[in-house]
């Protein structure tokens, strides 16, 4: 009697991880964002989203290449270099009905970028937006990236002397509405926020230092996976129960910081930073600045608000998609046509 | 009374002998900006209109808030020419800056009316002694008149259109009614302005003698037509177009683009549940307009933008995008006086080539080019059909005399056929196909099918990407694979020149000389044709181009002439370079130019002039 292979291991609504991978990752062996890709794979997986009700942006970059790599039954925009905001939103904004990823690069945002990412920021676009941020360019070869640490070497002996852009900082004063800071080697940190990320609704922010394997991950590197594991200052620890969980856990409520998820979910966020309250913009930005002047990484969900209203909401448009509107609903009738014409005889 | 009887009574004789003119001649308004003038100057045009007189207005203003230089430009027309006209018999002199200028720019025998106090500091009534000068004491008018100091400057504009309307005799009842639509449902704003109107009139009726020849007299050639803006009838056509995504940045002369739109949007496109079936997002800058755009167009909306050349400029990388990556979109282009920031407020076609290549690599983009607001409307709805089934960005091409002028039309019609979106896959095709490929040419029409996010199939999605790419929509470095993408491309561009709207013979009555201009040039070039057939005995054949891919009638009609002078409003003879690439080798010295370019409308006499000298006339 022939054994029969055991049935793969399949989410709620009955896919196996399989249908949430990617194509074969072209990056350089050991670099931070495939281990990024992976984790996306685990959490949609996991949140069991429909793979088709997920649209995948980028601009352009290594990080930008990424979204080949993970969920091939999504739609792909591979767009230009720095402009995946601008993108971004008009996908949605065809149909807000999707889910959005988009990952970007630290040259991709903070540079080129930067105009369209704090406006972004200020619309609270519905979006998960990544930066995997390396702290360098990689398919130009190596320069320094606007958020390279003060002090921090290239391999070549440059000194970076500019002080770094933090975008975890300028999202929370912005407006963006889910705002955290994740390590590509820390697994567990990344894939729960990855999954509260999905859970949200507006802009989620998350700066992922990704160490650049071939450019940046030496002695003297800020954004090395050395200096990662050595300076990684967790501010918070995150749990969180996806609204089809039904796991009950025990917790000492002083030390947790609990957040109702739009879709039912619950984030808990135990402190490990002293009263650290991530619904208080002023504190969290005042946190991660007096960090960068102890050149501390801290990590963790630094921000997070649940009721602002996101663009889509502030545009009042209807609940189906823009772009599938019947032609009754977008052309007006000939009445009105006549009426107008009437007016400007 | 006592100085514009001294200039009429030295022009006594000439008087004597000159004859009536009626409904030809043009007015100039020269004000400053800020001063509210608009609305008194939108009310003189309505009486004309309203008395049956075919008429336009020109509004040439400075780039700037208030308090400067601005001329407002109205001409009646009985043979229905709506050019603008080099000189305006009628000055309305009420900026003391340019009153000096305005004045000596009179043709003989033109009409002056200025404020009174003007011949106190400027002797404006001795400038020259061969106009009519009619003084007006428009502050003490406006003063008995209008108690509240602060809306006096508004009110004075008033004045002057009665004043007008007594001059050239437009029949009160006419200004009125104007008035009364102007002013709908504001009783008391339209008792005031009125009032002001009255008062002119009375003034001129009791103190002014009339002594020039120009008169308004009723015709019956504007029954049934309507008088919009461009910028409007682009707005308008979008809309009924079904636009649903629209981002943009202001910019001059393309705002009123978007704020008409806008308008009709909220009017229009709101259900009873008070919610809204479009979206419209001023972006931080063209970059992110067009973003949007390209974003939108591929999420399946039917997507517009619409800017100026330094904004066209900043969109360039982003539409190379949409042609190589297959996105539709609608760029509508409001040309202004360029090079750099140029001037924002004059008109200009010199953008037709940097939209036409707009981006790296070899790039090519279809363009409508609407010669009237009829077509501003009617071509705004084109792009979007034509962008949706070619899968690429289109541009709608039109400039700031078109777009912020006011112009006669015939009314718009209601479109007739349903909306075209182009080659989408649904999932029930995917199930009936098992899978597809993006970019590749199964019909012979050179253009692939897409899928839209969102579409519940597995084999629904693709990579979209502005990297090489082969058929397959995956990511190539292959040479064959990047060249048969690009030959593709190529092919569906030219496929693209019997898609568009076709050229227009405006007027062929086989002669050896051709003409051929687009857009706003359109209505000058028409009326020099009149002028050169009554100076020179010569009739030209005209062709109107209405896009961009030429259509092969374009060829056909410079292979059946000697000689084709193309007309157009920018220095380097853009639309002749063009022509140039497309036609062949032996058709291309055919070619000659007529050219203007100084940031006014062009007019018939600046053609007929560069015409006569070319054929040496």
């Amino acid at each position: 009697m022939a054994t029969a292979a055991p049935a793969p291991k399949v989410n709620h609504i009955g896919l196996p991880v399989l249908e949430y991978r990617g194509g074969k990752s072209t990056l350089c062996a050991g670099c931070g964002h495939n281990a990024i890709s992976e984790r996306i794979v685990d959490a949609m997986f996991e949140m069991g989203v429909e793979p088709e009700r997920v649209m995948k942006m980028s601009g352009i970059g290594c990080s930008s290449k990424t979204p080949a790599y993970f969920m091939s039954r999504s739609h792909s925009f591979n767009s230009v270099h720095g402009r995946m905001p601008a993108v971004s939103t008009g996908a949605i904004l065809a149909n807000h009905t999707m889910t959005m990823i988009g990952v970007s690069g630290d040259g991709d945002t903070a540079s080129i970028g930067m105009g369209q990412f704090v406006h972004m920021m200020r619309r609270n676009l519905p979006m998960i937006y990544i930066i995997e941020n390396n702290g360098v360019y990689g398919l130009t070869k190596g320069q320094f990236s606007a958020t390279a640490d003060l002090g921090s070497k290239l391999k070549t002996g440059v000194v970076n002397d500019l002080p770094p852009i933090d975008t975890c900082a300028l999202a929370i004063q912005l407006g963006a509405t889910f705002v955290a800071r994740s390590f590509s080697g820390d697994k567990k940190q990344l894939l729960s926020m990855l999954k509260a990320a999905i859970a949200h609704k507006g802009t989620v922010l998350l700066d992922v230092i990704s160490p650049c394997v071939t450019f940046n991950d030496h002695e003297g590197s800020t954004k090395s996976y050395k200096f990662m594991q050595e300076n990684d200052e967790p501010i918070n620890e995150i749990g969180f129960v996806a609204s089809f969980d039904e796991i009950e856990v025990d917790y000492d409520s002083g030390e947790i910081y609990e957040v109702e998820m739009h879709d039912g979910s619950n984030l808990r966020l135990r402190k490990l930073l002293e009263d650290y309250n991530p619904t208080d913009k002023a504190n969290a930005v005042r946190t991660l600045m007096e960090a960068q002047q102890k050149d501390e990484i801290l990590t963790g969900v630094f921000y997070i608000d649940t009721e602002k209203p996101t663009f889509i909401d502030l545009l009042n448009v209807v609940d189906e998609p823009l772009a599938t509107l019947p032609e009754s609903a977008t052309r007006p009738p000939k009445s009105a046509l006549d009426a107008l014409m009437a007016a400007l005889k | 009374m006592a100085t514009g009887d001294l200039a009429l009574g030295q022009l006594e004789g000439a008087l004597s002998t000159q004859e009536r003119i009626t409904n030809d001649f043009s007015i100039n308004v020269a004000t400053v900006n800020g001063s509210g003038s608009q609305s008194a100057n939108s009310v003189l045009l309505k009486s004309i209109f309203g008395m049956g007189v075919p008429v336009s207005g020109k509004n040439l203003f400075p780039s700037n808030i208030a308090g400067q230089p601005t001329w407002f430009l109205i001409r009646a027309s009985k043979h229905g020419y709506v050019a603008r006209k080099r000189a305006s018999e009628i000055l309305v002199a009420l900026n003391p800056e340019t009153a000096l200028a305005d004045v000596r720019a009179l043709p003989v025998g033109g009409v002056a009316i200025y404020e009174e106090g003007l011949n106190k500091t400027l002797n404006l009534n001795r400038v020259r002694e061969d106009v009519f000068y009619y003084p007006v004491p428009f502050d003490k008018i406006t003063a008995a008149i209008c108690p509240e100091p602060k809306l006096r400057k508004l009110v004075r504009n008033m004045v002057y259109v009665g004043v007008l309307a007594r001059i050239l005799t437009i029949d009160l009842a006419v200004v009125e009614s104007g008035l009364r639509r102007q002013f709908a449902k504001k009783q008391k704003v339209f008792d005031l302005n009125f009032g002001a109107v009255k008062a002119g009139f009375d003034y001129a009726q009791e103190n002014l003698t009339k002594r020039d020849p120009y008169f308004i007299e009723r015709m019956n050639e504007t029954a049934g037509k309507i008088i919009i803006d461009g910028n409007a009838a682009c707005g308008m056509g979008a809309v009924f177009a079904g636009v649903t995504v629209v981002a943009w940045y202001p910019i001059t002369p393309s705002t009123s683009v978007i704020e008409a739109t806008t308008d009709l949007l909220k009017k229009l496109r709101v259900t009873p549940e008070g919610k809204a079936t479009f979206a419209v997002v001023q972006a931080e800058d063209e970059l992110a307009a067009i973003g949007m755009v390209m974003g939108a167009g591929w999420g399946g909306a039917r997507a517009m933008t619409s800017t100026s050349g330094p904004g066209m400029s900043l969109m360039a990388e982003f539409t190379g995008l949409g042609y190589y990556a297959e996105i539709p979109g609608v760029i509508v282009i409001v040309q202004r006086t360029g090079p750099s920031t140029g001037m924002p407020t004059r008109t200009q076609q010199a953008d037709l080539l940097s939209a036409a290549f707009l981006s790296h690599g070899d790039t090519k983009h279809p363009i409508l080019l609407p010669g009237s607001v009829k077509e501003c409307f009617e071509f705004t709805q084109a792009a979007f059909d034509l962008a949706e089934r070619m899968q690429t960005p289109v541009f709608v091409l039109t400039d700031l005399d078109l777009g912020m002028n006011n112009w006669i039309s015939e009314p718009f019609d209601y479109p007739e056929k349903p909306l075209d979106r182009g080659k989408v896959l649904t999932a029930d095709d995917l199930n009936r196909l098992g899978s597809f490929a993006r970019y590749r040419n199964v019909d012979g029409d050179a253009i692939g099918w897409r899928t839209l996010p969102g579409t519940p199939h597995p084999k629904a999605a693709y990579f979209t990407r502005g990297s090489g790419h082969n058929d397959a929509a995956l990511y190539t470095e292959d040479p064959d694979e990047y060249q048969a993408v690009m030959e593709r491309l190529a092919l569906k561009f030219e496929k693209a020149r019997e898609m568009v709207p076709a050229p227009i013979s405006v007027r062929n009555a086989g002669s050896k000389i051709g003409f051929i201009a687009y857009g706003s040039t359109d209505c000058a070039l028409v009326e020099s044709l009149d002028q050169i057939k009554q100076r020179y005995g010569l009739q030209g054949d005209y062709l109107r181009l209405r896009a961009w891919p030429f259509n092969h009638q374009v060829h056909e009609f410079v292979a059946a002439h000697q000689r084709v002078y193309v007309v157009e409003q920018n220095r380097d003879a853009q639309l002749a370079s063009l022509l140039k690439l497309d036609l062949p080798a032996d058709q291309v010295t055919k070619l000659r130019s007529i050219l203007h370019y100084n940031g006014l409308p062009v007019d018939a006499e600046s053609i007929t002039e560069q015409f006569a000298v070319k054929e040496g006339l």
